[in-house]
């Protein structure tokens, strides 16, 4: 299996390309869009901050080209964010897959720090991403902003309020959460994704 | 809901554990891989390693030593010891760390964090404060391994530390360090209750209720120790099954 992982200004990647590699998968890092088209698996991952993310992609045209992908694409945290609307962070228009906006936490009490940061548990689980994962297991995340319950909804987190833990629509996959970091239930999520 | 978390901290010299520990099954007791390899099977849920060797050559051999616990390990973990400057970040953050603790490089230098921060975010800085109450009641920060007193004290540096981007603070009572009466529970409360990101408590841990009370009563996020893990008095899982009746919220 091919496997690509999108290259672009978004941070740190050697974790999901870790990741993959112990699931015997070694992708490609490429911002080439014939490489990205050509990928059995594309996965879409980052760190960082929307607005400056976004304008890299446009620059690069490669704003295009994910939106244009037809094989299964998983976007990872800042990822799932870019494939949304529009987003608090910067105000910035997003790729608009999902037709939801991002926005940024708001804490209510002195627990409620921002980022979220550390393992929180999703339901309502309803993808074949999620085979084999029990409801309520852990996941590992680091994020301020969120997506809000939508209709893509396919995982739910309680933070402050319920917030949309993943996403789904046609070929395209996310997570708010970082399955690379999240353990033996983390590395299932990336296999079922990669068996999709 | 978020997950309190239980921290586990290897000290590293020369690419290997520097104190004991008596985990069975371990074909090299002192390979911080394997060890690493164990305590993110028993369920911990992040780690931090520690290089206290001041050689130029400890420093590859820990950068190398991080690479291979990125391979081998699927939780997050932290980085600290020799974190002065913007390329030891790079470095170690590209070896696979998810985050780097900063202590006396960052008291020396504070703009440190606003460079790593608006750089790299702030979620992988963690600012790692030692500190020591005095007769008056203050806490005195200090430098370098808890060996020289510093002018800032603890709450007003932990607020500093946050304004310039620290993503979280690790608190390391001296006082109760190593004496395993419990963590520093009313520092840390003051704390946690009035910064808005995360606060890891440090030092003190000896009995299991020390980490229920430090979650109850200190309000923190995380709680970190060494040898209760490393000597085996306190086993991850039984621990977390003790705080999951205590109604604490625990990934098992």
């Amino acid at each position: 299996m091919s496997v690509a992982i999108v290259k672009y200004n978004a941070g740190n990647i050697r974790s999901v390309l870790n990741a993959l590699s112990r699931l015997g998968v070694e992708p490609v890092l490429t911002d080439n869009p014939e490489e990205l088209r050509r990928a059995d698996k594309v996965l879409f991952p980052g760190q960082g901050e929307a607005s400056h993310a976004m304008r890299y992609l446009r620059e690069h045209g490669l704003d295009k080209v994910v939106c244009s992908l037809q094989q299964p694409l998983l976007g990872i945290c800042i990822g799932q964010q870019l494939l949304c609307r529009n987003s608090e962070e910067g105000n910035t228009d997003c790729l608009g897959i999902f037709d939801v906006p991002v926005l940024r936490f708001q804490p209510e009490r002195h627990e409620d720090k921002v980022p979220h940061m550390g393992w929180n548990d999703i339901y309502d689980l309803q993808s074949p991403l999620f085979n084999g994962i029990d409801e309520r297991a852990f996941v590992y995340f680091v994020h301020s902003f969120y997506v809000p319950p939508c209709q893509e909804m396919i995982a739910t987190a309680d933070y402050i309020w319920p917030f949309s833990a993943a996403l789904h629509r046609d070929n395209f996959y996310a997570t708010q959460f970082h399955p690379e970091k999240s353990g033996d239930v983390g590395s299932r999520i990336l296999k079922n994704f990669l068996e999709l | 809901m978020l997950a309190k978390r239980i921290i586990p901290c290897l000290d590293i010299k020369d690419g290997t554990t520097v104190k004991g520990t008596n985990f069975v099954n371990l074909r090299q007791a002192g390979d911080p891989v394997e060890l690493a390899r164990a305590y993110s099977q028993q369920g911990a849920d992040e780690l931090v390693f520690l290089d206290i060797t001041a050689s130029h050559e400890g420093r590859k051999t820990f950068t190398s030593m991080v690479e291979r616990i990125a391979e081998a390990i699927n939780i997050p973990f932290t980085v600290g010891g020799g974190v002065n400057e913007l390329s030891d970040v790079e470095r170690l953050l590209s070896a696979g760390a998810d985050k780097v603790s900063l202590n006396s490089s960052a008291l020396r230098r504070p703009q440190l964090i606003d460079e790593i921060t608006s750089r790299y975010g702030s979620q992988v800085c963690v600012v790692a404060i030692d500190a020591r109450q005095e007769v008056d009641g203050t806490w005195r920060c200090f430098l370098n391994g808890g060996r020289v007193p510093h002018e800032k004290q603890l709450f007003d540096w932990a607020h500093e530390a946050q304004e310039r981007g620290a993503g979280e603070i690790l608190f390391t009572s001296m006082d109760h360090d190593g004496v395993k009466q419990g963590f520093a529970n009313d520092a840390l409360r003051y704390l946690s209750d009035n910064l808005n990101i995360p606060v890891i408590a440090s030092g003190g841990a000896g009995e299991m209720e020390h980490f229920r009370d430090t979650f109850l009563h200190g309000h923190s996020d995380a709680a970190l120790a060494a040898s209760v893990f490393h000597f085996g008095e306190i086993a991850i899982p039984t621990l977390k099954q003790y705080l999951r009746e205590q109604q604490i919220n625990v990934r098992l």
